[in-house]
């Protein structure tokens, strides 16, 4: 459909500008709100291909919980701009033609198999019936994971206390 | 409709900004975030497949991606805490020698 | 014009509700500033804005003016761009919630269309909601970090964190409600109160299978601490730290903030009604004997235009000799027309959940003009170690009582 081509072309344009403005700028708290600007045109695109329950804990967690640590520690630490020094010049010579060949190479595999891919599937979904799914079929994943935010809570707390 | 195969371009591209950024850039920080940048393009690879299958074991494999990347930053950025604490700087390769 | 509209009906009806609630949204967060400033200086013993207008009533126009014309400075070595984003997200954030809430439950018809009170009727409302406030942080922390003080700085950092901490509360309390009403769709919500026999004791706070009283409790004081108003509010006290994160900023990014803050409160109260008490629902019963309930609004309205009237024709200054019963006047005409056959129902809804919010409004500035300041470290700890278990147990047993259920 015409409005969800138009919306598609949309949010990736942001999501590709945001990416390339989080490489682009110089200092990490621009590069931090570039990369929220992604996130949050990545929510758009789930909602476009139906998953609102996804989108929502995206921007909720994503972007309103993990980024906000990031924001935190870079004004904790009073990051400044980075510096140019020699090594980095040297990735850019065998770094970039490396990582072009590896989109290039996904996109052209993408493209000769895309006459092969299912149409699509077409309305939103449930949230009951992701949770049917998540809390029965999946629900050992579920335990195991509690247990490693308790990990990393422990973690963190221990890694960054100052020794007394 | 959307054809799944623009979704799993657009994905392919981020992932590929992803790497870039990750091999160009020098502050530990922005590393971490075009770590973070990846992994959202593989989320929206899962969810563009799942909607495409029909099924939606992948959205729950990305709400559990999404769980281990929090969990992955808090751990990874009281490292970079410690480091900053240690090395006083964020520039990685001055993290580049085992003893300390 | 009803071609236009028939031709694009989603886009332009939208349109046209988003203009009107923007625009009332706007005069009554002015007002709610004139509010919480007599209400607070009536606890301390004091008039408050007395002078500009008749009992202070211009004082919002005045205060409005003056946020135009003050100068507009930004500190040496600020990043620009940070600078200006902080406050414009705060705002926008905070003023977008309002197009999620919905005011009453009949469709009115704008330009021949059918259309709900209510800009966006989305199936996961809640969510949605919360995750627009969670984005809201980002406003306070890049303010403080923007203004290059490290006054503002630690105030930011302070306030992030609160904000992050009672935002796990928030969330955690209203999942009693949508355990019971099993929906995350606001007018789902509603009408899962809406047991026609008990009027209010069929509101969540109260209702069956487990009355939401410790999450009304959890959510409140959470959202008290969420939007940062007393006793919450050290990160942005005047006298602890030079005003917080928003010291630096002048005229309208800091009328931006303040608006933002007030647009926050009302969010929240909206959200306190239609989870705990009921939405637009009447708290008297809609039986048979119940009917002369529906004339309350009207009666309200009259009651009130009639004693605006009377107390302003004898009020001490000219202007307010004139303006007071003009005021009251429409006051009681509007009273009358709610009286019109076709209104009566339709005033309904909208009444009695306006009503609900302005009491928990009161109740805002209220515990504002009240009690003490918290501590930070008290702040903290009533976060983690009270109110997140004490929503944690709600949530506990509300899933054992709805499990219990036959």
């Amino acid at each position: 459909m015409h409005v969800q081509m138009l919306m598609f072309f949309v949010l990736a344009a942001l999501a590709i500008g945001g990416a390339v403005n989080l490489i682009v700028q110089r200092h990490p708290i621009h590069s931090s709100l570039s990369l929220i600007v992604v996130m949050v045109a990545l929510a758009g695109e789930y909602l476009l291909l139906g998953s609102e329950f996804i989108a929502a804990v995206q921007i909720i967690v994503y972007a309103g919980a993990i980024m906000v640590l990031f924001v935190f520690v870079i004004m904790l630490l009073n990051a400044g701009v980075e510096e140019r020094t020699h090594a980095s010049r040297m990735a850019q010579y065998v770094g970039l033609p490396m990582a072009v060949l590896l989109v290039v190479e996904l996109v052209w595999s993408i493209r000769r198999g895309s006459a092969a891919l299912p149409v699509q599937v077409s309305g939103t979904v449930s949230t009951s019936q992701l949770a049917t799914l998540l809390f029965r079929g999946f629900v050992f994943p579920f335990e195991l994971t509690s247990v490693l935010i308790l990990v990393a809570i422990i973690g963190a707390l221990v890694l960054a206390k100052r020794e007394p | 409709m959307v054809p799944v195969s623009y979704f799993l371009m657009l994905s392919a591209a981020l992932f590929g900004l992803g790497v870039v950024g990750f091999v160009f850039k020098r502050n530990i920080i922005t590393l971490f975030m075009c770590i973070e940048l990846m992994l959202n393009a593989v989320n929206l690879a899962f969810i563009a497949f799942s909607r495409m299958l029909g099924q939606l074991d992948g959205q729950v494999f990305v709400f559990f991606v999404i769980v281990v990347a929090a969990a992955e930053a808090a751990v990874g950025l009281a490292i970079v805490i410690l480091i900053a604490r240690n090395r006083k700087s964020l520039n990685v390769e001055r993290v580049d020698s085992m003893k300390l | 014009m009803n071609a236009l509209f028939a031709a694009h009906p989603l886009v332009l009806v939208s349109l046209v509700k988003i203009i009107v609630l923007l625009l009332l949204l706007m005069t009554a967060l002015a007002y709610l500033t004139w509010f919480e400033r007599k209400v607070v200086a009536h606890i301390q013993a004091r008039w408050g804005p007395y002078r500009v207008g008749p009992h202070g009533l211009l004082q919002p126009v005045a205060d409005g003016i003056k946020f135009l014309f003050k100068e507009d400075l930004s500190p040496a070595g600020a990043d620009k761009f940070v600078f200006v984003l902080a406050p414009f997200l705060t705002f926008s954030l905070a003023i977008s919630t309002i197009a999620l809430i919905p005011f009453g439950p009949m469709d009115i018809t704008i330009f021949g269309q059918r259309t709900p009170l209510q800009v966006a009727n989305v199936s996961i409302g809640l969510l949605f909601l919360f995750a627009l406030s969670s984005i809201g942080v980002y406003g306070v922390a890049l303010a403080g970090w923007a203004s290059n003080s490290k006054y503002s700085l630690l105030g930011g950092l302070r306030s992030t964190a609160q904000m992050v901490s009672y935002e796990l509360t928030l969330t955690l309390s209203v999942v009693g409600v949508l355990l019971m009403a099993g929906t995350l769709n606001f007018r789902e919500i509603i009408e899962a109160q809406g047991g026609s026999a008990w009027g209010f004791l069929h509101w969540n706070l109260f209702a069956r299978p487990f009355p939401q009283l410790l999450g009304f409790i959890c959510f409140f004081t959470a959202a008290i601490a969420e939007t940062n108003r007393l006793p919450f509010d050290l990160p942005e006290a005047e006298g602890e730290l030079g005003a917080g994160f928003h010291t630096e900023y002048s005229s309208f990014k800091f009328a931006m903030f303040f608006i933002g803050e007030y647009s926050s409160m009302v969010t929240v109260s909206c959200l306190a009604t239609i989870l705990f008490f009921g939405g637009w629902l009447s708290p008297f019963p809609v039986a048979h004997n119940w009917s002369w309930t529906l004339y309350i609004p009207a009666a309200g309205f009259i009651i009130a235009g009639v004693a605006i009237l009377a107390y302003g024709v004898r009020y001490s200054t000219i202007f307010g000799r004139i303006l007071m019963p003009v005021v009251g006047l429409a006051v009681a005409g509007l009273g009358a027309l709610f009286l019109r056959p076709e209104a009566i129902e339709f005033v309904q809804g909208p009444f009695w959940f306006l009503l609900k919010v302005a009491i928990f409004l009161f109740i805002y500035v209220w515990v504002r003009g009240t009690l003490p300041r918290f501590r930070y470290d008290q702040l903290m700890a009533l976060g983690w170690k009270v109110l997140f278990p004490l929503a944690l147990a709600n949530v506990i047993l509300t899933s054992l009582a709805v499990a219990a259920r036959p």
